[in-house]
């Protein structure tokens, strides 16, 4: 393990020392933006607890390969964070949150916890399929909208029935504020 | 760590006994120590703890569930039931939900009889399942030529995937998924690659992982169990080989906590299978006008004694470094009753200069036990997880548990799965030059000066920040130690390489230590397999493996299974030599084109674990066995082969009644010379050239380095270690295979 800092290379630890990120060849797979951010969250961790920052890099590159995960990007992680491959492929199948197969760029979960159930969370959820064409757990030809699997409660119960779409609320939902949240989507 | 250790005890109670134990220890340690049996999954003594498994669930007075005992610290006045109604229930609890996914095909799975799982359902499974869903099929992994997967039949006690993350140093196994979808894997398609991989074959309590060459070769209660010894580095793992008609079916660990611990390297588990390789051995055979014939024992012996006599004096033995102790010490004194001392056991080894120096027995210098407690190493030429798979792992546990600074000057930077404070690397070439670096910078930090004639050497000599850092790293702690590995004592200039860093060591307080070659380069130097050394270290004089080439004797005596272009260092130089040679008589259990090529007479013998005999490790230790396995056709164990030559021959005291008999003999004149003039560390008054070596540079670096898997003929003919990555990088880099 290097830990000898590199004038420029270096990312801050929150115990003061100096963490150096991988480089090898795969890491350019990860954008500058996507690599500023996995520092962020590096630099809260001290120096050797790296692996601390996994989930929120994953979160990352997800968010930068169009709403999925893929072996190549998940590898790029691991070079990045100089950790076993094998570690971040736990973290990444182990969360609900991230996608390991191909999947549309939008995440669109609806609740159908009991109180947006009472709501009438079924309708919703029935609208967005025959509305998408796509049943629970598929996505759309054109890979915009994926309609995630599974998703209980999110804690929104005063705005039911409610649905999360790439982590942003969206409470008191009708067929047409559904209609129109769907078509925003780009 | 309290200063007194009473202060470090607690009251509990196992079972109703009042017992002390230390504080902090966990609840399986103390039941285990008294005798109160817990089952468990996912405990393992060398692993660290999980708790996932929780079969080890123990009531607690006053705690309201049962707790898992692996990860329970005790406490003062703590009340453990092991055997109470609630811990039994809880048990069989969690036994019925670990049977729920795992298959009833105990009778197909090569685990069944020697199964953790199987075993603990006996005692705590019920008899029927109230379970009548359906149960979970996993899609087996690939994870390569040793390793079989059935991963249905996993019970997710992740000993497999800590294996990876504290012994091995590399997570090549995880968990994916999670829940009912959770699975052991690699994810992607790979396989486990790591050189003590094939332990995950024991530390698996059921069948999901098993020994791939061994799959449906045999039942547990069919075979045998017999110990005997690793035969390939000078470790002297302990092994029990499984036993199924006279053949040997398989190689598991025996545990000896100063050795190998629960450990063995993937080659002492799976080289089994070059036993029965299609080349070997099966009856004596004579060459007759050019044309090879089988032949009876009487006449192969009878012929080989007239080649040999008809030598006397101007006869060359060559013993391999991994031949057991009686059969150096018979080929020793065979070679000697011809009035010859040309023999030798260093078949890799090109520099043989300062021989007077050589100490008695050249090893590690102190136990193996003690690596891991080392603060500085300095190691020079070595490719140590290759060379010595163990060696490299206490070197781990020094380095990461007690964060040991161990430097390397090296031809390449490797990969060590642990902390190292400074990699060299450096063609051979230039060794010698780095070492006298390291030298004066050790000079510098530990403040001695070098000996005489070291000052002109070291005249203009400034240490690179890479040497001070390597010798900063050496000079920590108090416990420090320099080895030079195989390659250091392969090169063409070893003597200077030896002689820098036994000055470097003596300046440093280092223990020197000789990572020599073989099962049994220990015991060869005390057999007196070494042209100048007789029996005990009694100085003698002879031709040593090069001279002996050079200056073609007529008869050559070859003993183990040595192949000349692998196993010998000047291949080309030996193979003229043994070609013009008018007899040659090779004991081999393997018989190869080349062999039938230079041989004369050739002698079938009993492999590494046909055969009773003795080693002594890297550390000294001796070590024997009894045969495991018959050999095959009508190959007789080495000892007896060389018995009966000494008999042909004439030779006196050759009446041997058993291996022992050789053993003690040895013995005998080993503690009778034990004052023998004969230096029992390295004393040299060499003075190393540190100039480029010649030579070195054209030469194949290959012949340095040679491959894991390719070190003796045993490895080269197992076909599941030939298919391992770690063969294949080899063969891609040129290696023998």
């Amino acid at each position: 393990m290097s830990e000898t800092a590199q004038a420029g290379r270096g990312v801050p630890t929150s115990d003061g020392q100096i963490f150096v990120p991988g480089d090898s060849p795969k890491v350019a797979l990860l954008s500058e933006h996507t690599r500023h951010e996995i520092d962020g969250f590096i630099s809260r961790f001290p120096a050797g607890r790296q692996r601390s920052a996994t989930l929120s890099a994953l979160h990352f590159a997800q968010e930068q390969n169009a709403g999925h995960l893929t072996t190549e990007i998940m590898d790029a992680v691991a070079e990045y964070l100089r950790l076993p491959s094998i570690q971040v492929y736990e973290v990444a199948t182990f969360h609900s949150m991230f996608e390991t197969h191909e999947c549309g760029r939008h995440h669109v979960s609806v609740c159908t916890n009991i109180s947006c159930w009472l709501n009438g969370a079924e309708n919703i959820l029935a609208h967005c399929e025959r509305k998408l064409g796509i049943k629970v757990g598929e996505s759309t030809p054109d890979k915009r909208i994926f309609l995630k699997q599974e998703e209980e409660c999110l804690a929104a119960c005063t705005g039911a029935p409610m649905m999360m779409i790439d982590h942003v609320f969206h409470e008191y939902l009708t067929p047409e504020k559904v209609d129109r949240i769907l078509d925003d989507l780009k | 760590m309290a200063a007194n250790p009473q202060d470090d005890l607690v009251n509990v109670e196992v079972d109703g006994k009042a017992v002390k134990a230390r504080r902090g220890a966990m609840i399986i340690h103390v039941t285990d120590q008294h005798g109160a049996y817990v089952p468990r999954f996912c405990y393992h003594d060398k692993l660290p703890i999980a708790a996932n498994c929780r079969m080890c669930l123990v009531e607690v007075e006053k705690a309201p569930k049962p707790l898992p005992a692996c990860a329970t610290p005790i406490a003062e006045g703590m009340k453990i039931f092991t055997k109470s109604k609630a811990a039994i229930g809880a048990q069989k609890a969690t036994m019925e939900f670990l049977l729920i996914n795992h298959p009833l095909d105990c009778p197909i799975c090569d685990q069944g009889g020697e199964c953790e799982l199987q075993d603990l359902a006996l005692g705590y499974g019920r008899d029927i399942t109230r379970f009548s869903e359906r149960k979970r099929v996993v899609k087996d992994k690939n994870l390569g030529p040793l390793v079989s997967t059935d991963m249905t039949r996993c019970i997710h006690c992740t000993r497999c995937v800590r294996f990876g993350q504290e012994i091995a140093g590399i997570p090549e196994l995880g968990t994916t998924g999670r829940g009912e979808n959770m699975e052991i894997g690699t994810w992607i398609e790979r396989s486990v690659d790591h050189e003590l991989s094939g332990n995950i074959i024991d530390l698996c309590p059921v069948g999901a992982l098993n020994s791939k060459p061994f799959r449906y070769q045999g039942r547990s209660w069919e075979m045998t169990q017999v110990p005997f010894l690793s035969p390939h580095d000078g470790i002297g793992s302990n092994l029990f080989g499984h036993v199924l008609r006279g053949k040997l079916k398989r190689v598991v660990p025996r545990a000896n906590d100063d050795i190998n611990e629960t450990w063995i390297a993937d080659r002492d588990r799976f080289s089994y299978e070059g036993l029965y390789a299609e080349d070997r051995l099966l009856k004596p055979m004579l060459r007759e006008a050019g044309a090879w014939r089988e032949a009876s024992w009487e006449e192969a012996l009878a012929a080989a004694a007239r080649g040999l006599r008809a030598a006397g004096s101007a006869t060359g033995t060559l013993v391999h470094p991994s031949c057991t102790l009686e059969e150096m010490h018979l080929a020793a004194r065979l070679t000697r009753g011809l009035g010859s001392s040309n023999i030798d056991h260093r078949l890799r080894t090109r520099d043989f200069r300062d021989a007077a120096a050589d100490p008695r027995q050249p090893g590690l210098g102190i136990p193996l036990s003690m690596v891991e407690s080392l603060a500085g190493v300095l190691v020079v030429g070595s490719n140590l997880r290759a060379e010595l798979p163990l060696l490299a792992h206490r070197l781990r546990k020094a380095a990461v548990r007690a964060k040991a600074k161990i430097s390397f000057l090296d031809s390449s930077e490797r990969e060590y799965r642990f902390p190292v404070a400074m990699q060299i690397a450096r063609s051979p070439a230039d060794w010698a030059h780095e070492l006298a670096g390291i030298l004066a910078a050790v000079r510098e930090i530990a403040g001695v000066e070098p000996g005489v004639a070291y000052a002109s050497l070291l005249r203009g000599i400034t240490a690179t920040a890479q040497q001070r850092a390597a010798a900063a790293a050496l000079c920590t702690g108090s416990a420090r130690a320099v080895w030079l590995g195989a390659m250091a004592l392969r090169h063409p200039a070893a003597v200077d390489l030896r002689a820098l860093a036994g000055e470097i060591a003596r300046l440093s307080g280092a223990t020197l230590g000789f990572l020599t070659e073989g099962a049994n380069a220990s015991g060869a130097w005390l057999a007196g397999v070494v042209p100048h050394r007789a029996a005990g270290g009694i100085p003698a004089q002879g031709l040593g493996l090069r001279d002996m080439f050079e200056t073609a004797q007529r008869s050559y005596l070859l003993v183990g299974a040595i192949e000349p272009s692998a196993d010998i260092a000047d291949a080309a130089l030996a193979a003229r030599a043994l070609r013009s040679a008018a007899c040659v008589v090779a004991v081999t259990p393997y018989v190869t084109d080349e062999l039938k090529e230079i041989a004369h007479v050739l002698l079938p013998t009993a492999s590494f674990a046909e055969t009773s005999g003795s080693y002594i490790n890297l550390e000294g230790r001796s070590q024997s066995q009894t045969g495991v396995s018959k050999p095959p056709g009508e190959a007789r164990p080495g000892w007896k082969v060389l018995r009966v030559l000494g008999n042909q021959l004439e030779l006196d005291g050759f009446d041997y009644q058993s291996s022992e008999d050789v053993r003690d003999e040895l013995q005998q004149i080993v503690d009778a010379n034990a004052g023998a003039a004969v230096p029992t560390a390295l004393v040299t008054h060499h003075v190393p050239a540190i100039a480029a070596v010649a030579g070195a540079a054209e030469l194949d670096l290959g012949a340095l380095d040679v491959p894991m898997y390719a070190i003796d003929a045993v490895l080269r003919r197992s076909p599941a270690l030939q298919q391992t990555a770690i063969a294949a990088a080899a063969r891609r880099s040129g290696g023998v295979g």
